[in-house]
């Protein structure tokens, strides 16, 4: 008696553990189609406009025709810049968080906030940055109001993975190093950051490839329309990727005519992010290999 | 029965500042590798350890015995100012290494602990080669020199016993030696910086019996040189190697004496059932 109850038991725990286990597996398969058809999309509809020319020429023609190599280098530029500036700081606030400051009230009120800036929607950012850099800082529309602004978006991004990389530096070569009568800033020079220097990498490369992508950041700051020469100085506006392909699929006067123009750019600007992000996969393995050996 | 105790603890003292003052009159002078006065020392409002006294007055092994959680590695890491970097540590007494404060303003924590040592309870070598481990103390200190960071390196290395084992090998990673070599290469690594006390925190507790053998001739070697305190939770060990030995109990020092003494007729009945196996 007592063992057929078990048996009944345990047929009714296999039958829902066998619901929950197609569940998972099917929410899975969902996220894997709804991906694969965004890619598809992009692809077969941008694939056909992707030549030299598309790739290394300006728009002409009310920008109907020709290329989007403003835009690609727009983006270049302003990545560069944001690069310049939130890596840095972001490093530097993350040492400081991590190996100086005492940990207390202060620094989880830092760290809080520093949550918080990441949740902030990216316009406002965008709306931030005019008033401060093109306003108040006499940037005006520019390269370096843009980086500075996408700068900001990243910074909680950049200061979360350094921390992250920095924690994971076992507390056993900062002790022995300590014990050896390294200061401070040479412990972290010489035994913490060579090995948290790789996941701060990855992490600033995959908040990168996030900023790259954004618009309302950079719409009020500094991304032009249409320029007919490139950016020659970081006081100079700029085309990029993500606001041309806004203005292409929502803008244009002849949405139609330009809607290959507009998955073209889709597609670059994708294929660049997946450049950016496949950089910090390749540089995460080459980082555990480097752990694996033990250099 | 816990008046015996009482007495037993006072008579201890007492008799420990007597031997104190024997040895004193005939050096005549008062050079001590280590002196430590009625330290107290405090985890945030948690008192860790009591009125401790120590005088270490020469060369040699002087081990640190105790329960877990007895303050003997909180004392240990006093002596080379490592509680430092622990928040909310705060600490009352004398404690001198060759006559000097470690705790006074003026003294560069730096020179301290080139000077104090210390090798840790797991090895924990750099993520670097062999050779930048055992070169890492002197470069942080400034030294740019090849030929003398080779000299410095093979003589750490000969000084830890383990230059026949990786002289062809310097350039790997040190995390591919085993974990007795490790221990050692780290014991080298503290050489590198000409430290004149070497502390060790049980530095065998995560290693095999025929590393830990090794490890203790090394010790024994070294103790010419060097003055070896070493916390360790193995009596055997304790009696094999050291020359005194201090019990710790409760952060208290119960008693301090030559190991001969303590292990053969200890003066406390704490002592006495410690090393009996009778807690602990």
């Amino acid at each position: 008696m007592k063992l057929n109850r078990r048996k009944n038991i345990i047929a009714e725990w296999r039958g829902s553990e066998l619901i929950g286990y197609w569940l998972l597996r099917l929410s899975l398969l969902l996220v894997l189609i709804i991906l694969g058809f965004i890619i598809f999309d992009i692809f077969s509809k941008g694939i056909g406009v992707i030549n030299w020319e598309f790739i290394t020429a300006a728009p002409r023609v009310g920008m109907t025709e020709g290329g989007i190599f403003p835009a690609i280098i727009g983006t270049f530029y302003v990545t560069i810049i944001t690069v310049a500036f939130a890596v840095p700081l972001g490093v530097a606030a993350a040492i400081y968080l991590n190996e100086y400051a005492i940990q207390g009230t202060f620094t989880r009120l830092v760290r809080m906030s520093l949550r918080n800036l990441a949740g902030v929607p990216s316009i406002v950012f965008g709306l931030f940055g005019m008033a401060v850099f093109v306003k108040l800082f006499g940037f005006g529309p520019s390269l370096i109001a843009a980086g500075f602004t996408l700068g900001l978006l990243t910074l909680p991004v950049t200061v979360t993975a350094a921390e992250e990389a920095l924690i994971t530096v076992p507390r056993a070569y900062r002790a022995g190093s300590f014990a050896l009568g390294a200061t401070r800033w040479q412990v972290v020079r010489t035994v913490v950051l060579p090995r948290a220097i790789p996941g701060i990498l990855t992490g600033t490369i995959l908040g990168l490839a996030r900023a790259a992508g954004e618009t309302a950041p950079i719409l009020a700051t500094g991304a032009a329309f249409f320029l007919p020469y490139l950016p020659d100085s970081i006081k100079s506006q700029f085309m990029a990727l993500p606001y041309h392909l806004f203005i292409m699929s929502t803008q244009h006067h002849a949405l139609a005519i330009v809607r290959p123009i507009a998955y073209g750019t889709a597609l670059v600007l994708v294929t660049l992010v997946c450049i950016l992000n496949l950089a910090a996969v390749l540089l995460r393995k080459r980082y555990r290999d480097r752990v694996a050996k033990g250099l | 029965m816990m008046m015996q105790i009482l007495n037993g603890f006072k008579n201890g003292i007492s008799d420990a500042r007597h031997n104190v003052e024997m040895t004193e009159q005939p050096n005549g002078n008062n050079y001590c590798e280590v002196k430590v006065e009625q330290l107290n020392f405090y985890y945030g409002s948690k008192q860790a350890l009591f009125n401790v006294d120590i005088e270490v007055k020469e060369k040699g092994v002087a081990a640190l015995i105790g329960p877990s959680g007895c303050g003997k590695s909180t004392f240990l890491r006093v002596l080379n100012r490592m509680n430092d970097l622990i928040p909310g540590t705060r600490l009352e007494g004398m404690v001198t290494v060759h006559g000097e404060d470690i705790y006074d303003s003026s003294m560069d924590v730096v020179e301290l602990r080139k000077k104090v040592g210390m090798v840790f309870q797991q090895p924990n070598p750099f993520p670097k080669s062999i050779y930048d481990n055992v070169a890492y103390g002197p470069r942080i200190h400034g030294l740019k020199n090849k030929i003398m960071l080779n000299q410095i390196v093979e003589e750490s290395l000969i000084g830890g016993a383990l230059w026949d084992e990786v002289k062809d090998r310097l350039h790997e990673p040190a995390l591919a030696l085993s974990g007795g070599q490790q221990q050692r290469l780290c014991i080298a690594r503290a050489l590198a910086v000409q430290p004149r006390i070497l502390l060790m925190d049980e530095p065998t507790s995560a290693i095999d019996p025929i590393a830990t053998q090794r490890i203790e001739d090394l010790i024994r070697d070294l103790c010419k040189e060097y003055t070896i305190i070493i916390v360790t939770h193995n009596m055997q060990q304790a009696a094999r190697i050291s020359d005194f030995t201090g019990f710790f109990f409760q952060g208290e020092m119960i008693e301090w004496g030559k190991t001969a003494q303590i292990f053969t007729k200890p003066e406390d009945q704490r002592t006495e059932d410690y090393i009996t196996g009778r807690f602990g």
